[in-house]
């Protein structure tokens, strides 16, 4: 196996429905994601971003299309896999430290209690949540308690990938700049793989290494890789100060009101140039570096590897 | 604001209970006699002409002294009523335990498996809507015992509710936590016990809850038909020996046994509620 990136996602493709009512939500998804690196994803309703995710979760199969971690295929849910839901999705009628007790007793079977009960304490303590409030139930805590809980949970159980699914989407604008901070601080202490969709540019700005951009669905494509080349660490206040800043905000922004359209049902993206006779390639998503436009930014190359499972093709054959 | 409100409720309920009891009472009076009535007379009822049915202050006489010795075994024809309610409460409850073990159980599996969903269930709703003493029967052919049959009948009562709704319990969790379990490579049995099971507790409850009311509602009518003990018995053989003030109190009697058998499963349902 001589997998480059820590993730890859190789020509990921997600459809419903069989003949002419078949419903293409996106098609061609190929990205990779390194190892410590944070990659967002953006774009509108529809374009199957929560599929990616589920599909990286191991809760949603492909249509078509692969995807490998540290060249294994993944295949199914596993505990090297963490996931942040958008609604929290914590036991109700178990208390905040019982629903973190509970990942890290199915992680570690084999530890006692005290083992659990302290890692548990460490990651709550990461989150700011002691002193009585871990024991309470979800209904007890605000959603951004909650969503706190959520996080500790994923976390702790050290998952070699960790996939946050709209992370901040249910909590007010405040509580949000909140949780975005001490996110950015817990992820500069462990360095934890992040694959996390959003909708807030800002977010996305703020914690991401890169962003990827999707088009509108049907036939939604990931179009373009955004590199954010702005020093850590980022502090919400400050970031703003930084020139490459409003060039990266500027260009996503533009990309979600005008281009993510006006690239929307295109065909799929050509083979990169050297493709073999089969048609295969993973033609990455360009990448583009707002920040430091001007700058000469080499382009990327195209990624070209040997082919590890069989295609359609030769299955078929 | 609230307490005021529990208070006047109270005394509203004390006020309606007076007066229905005194309406009761005064409507039920023997008329007097106009003269001395002979030895005759007072042995065939006094100067009443028809059979009245006995005024409250009868049945409060008659309550305190069955529950002052509740548990008294004279023969088979005068028993206490204790007993005989002990009687009743045992039969519901093994029949009630039973169609537990067998429900619950079998609600995960068609909860769990749509394809056990789908080929079970149109036995659950042809043998639903039959009436438990319609097994009656068919039960003392069988198990030629009358008092297991009525545990039977009492069986039979309470196992589809219960089905149901663990069924439709299990089938309900909520996707996100049985994500949540998948994501955490928990076993089936695992997720079955930590996840599903917590989670349709209160469905799960619920359905016990109307299990142990209609057991109670068929025992007493089981027990008029196979007779010998029981609360049903008793009501029964005191129509037969037309003592209707003891009608009268045991009707009483079941609708308090029957209101605590409710309390105990809605205290318990408490215990496994959760807010989400």
């Amino acid at each position: 196996m001589t997998r480059h990136h820590f993730v890859e996602v190789e020509n990921l493709s997600k459809r419903f429905g069989n003949g002419a009512s078949q419903l293409t939500v996106f098609e061609q998804a190929n990205f990779g994601i390194e190892k410590g690196e944070y990659v967002c994803i953006i774009g509108h309703s529809g374009c199957g971003k929560s599929t990616i995710m589920n599909i990286l979760a191991g809760l949603d199969t492909a249509t078509d299309g692969f995807v490998y971690m540290e060249g294994k295929e993944v295949k199914g849910p596993a505990l090297d896999r963490g996931v942040v839901f958008q609604n929290y999705s914590l036991m109700p009628w178990m208390s905040a430290l019982r629903n973190i007790q509970f990942a890290v007793r199915a992680r570690w079977p084999g530890w006692t209690s005290e083992q659990i009960r302290a890692h548990c304490y460490k990651y709550l303590e990461m989150v700011g949540l002691t002193g009585g409030t871990e024991l309470r139930k979800p209904s007890e805590l605000s959603g951004g308690m909650r969503q706190r809980v959520s996080i500790a949970r994923a976390f702790a159980i050290e998952p070699k990938l960790l996939l946050l699914d709209e992370p901040f989407g249910a909590l007010d604008a405040l509580t949000r700049g909140n949780i975005q901070e001490e996110l950015v601080k817990i992820w500069s202490e462990t360095h934890q793989t992040v694959f996390m969709i959003t909708h807030d540019v800002d977010e996305a700005i703020l914690l991401a290494d890169r962003i990827l951009l999707m088009t509108n669905g049907p036939y939604a494509r990931i179009a373009e890789a955004v590199r954010v080349d702005i020093a850590r660490p980022r502090e919400r206040g400050s970031i703003i100060h930084d020139p490459g800043y409003y060039r990266i905000r500027n260009h996503l922004v533009d990309f979600l009101v005008t281009r993510s359209k006006e690239l929307a049902g295109g065909p799929a993206p050509a083979p990169a140039p050297g493709a073999d006779e089969e048609g295969y390639s993973r033609p990455f998503p360009p990448e583009v570096n707002p920040a430091r436009d001007g700058e000469d930014v080499a382009p990327p190359p195209a990624v070209r590897r040997q082919r590890q499972t069989p295609t359609k093709e030769e299955r078929v054959a | 604001m609230l307490k005021s409100l529990n208070l006047r409720a109270a005394l509203l309920s004390v006020v309606l209970l007076a007066t229905f009891l005194g309406i009761w009472e005064l409507a039920n009076q023997p008329p007097k006699a106009e003269k001395a009535l002979t030895e005759y007379e007072l042995l065939m009822g006094g100067a009443d002409q028809e059979a009245r049915v006995p005024p409250p202050s009868a049945v409060i006489s008659l309550a305190v002294e069955e529950l002052s010795n509740p548990f008294y075994d004279k023969g088979p024809n005068d028993k206490g009523i204790g007993i005989q309610l002990g009687y009743s409460i045992y039969r519901v409850l093994a029949g009630f335990l039973m169609a537990a073990l067998i429900a619950i159980p079998v609600g995960f599996l068609i909860g769990m498996s749509p394809m056990m969903h789908k080929a079970l269930n149109p036995y659950i709703q042809v043998l639903r809507p039959i009436s438990p003493l319609a097994w009656m029967p068919l039960a003392l052919f069988i198990i030629k015992d009358s008092e297991a049959s009525s545990i039977f009948v009492i069986f039979i009562c309470s196992i589809w509710p219960m089905l149901i709704n663990t069924a439709f319990g299990v089938a309900n969790v909520r996707q996100d936590w049985l994500n949540v379990a998948r994501t955490h490579e928990l076993s089936p049995l695992r997720t079955a016990f930590t996840v599903i099971l917590p989670a349709a507790a209160p469905t799960i409850l619920t359905g016990m809850r109307i299990s142990i009311g209609i057991a109670w509602l068929v025992i007493v009518a089981a027990e008029m038909l196979v007779g010998g003990t029981g609360i049903g018995y008793y009501v029964w053989n005191e129509w037969n020996n037309l003592d209707l003030t003891s009608v009268i109190f045991s009707i009483l009697m079941i609708g308090i046994v029957g209101m605590m058998l409710d309390l105990a499963l809605s205290t318990a349902t408490r215990f496994v509620e959760y807010e989400e």
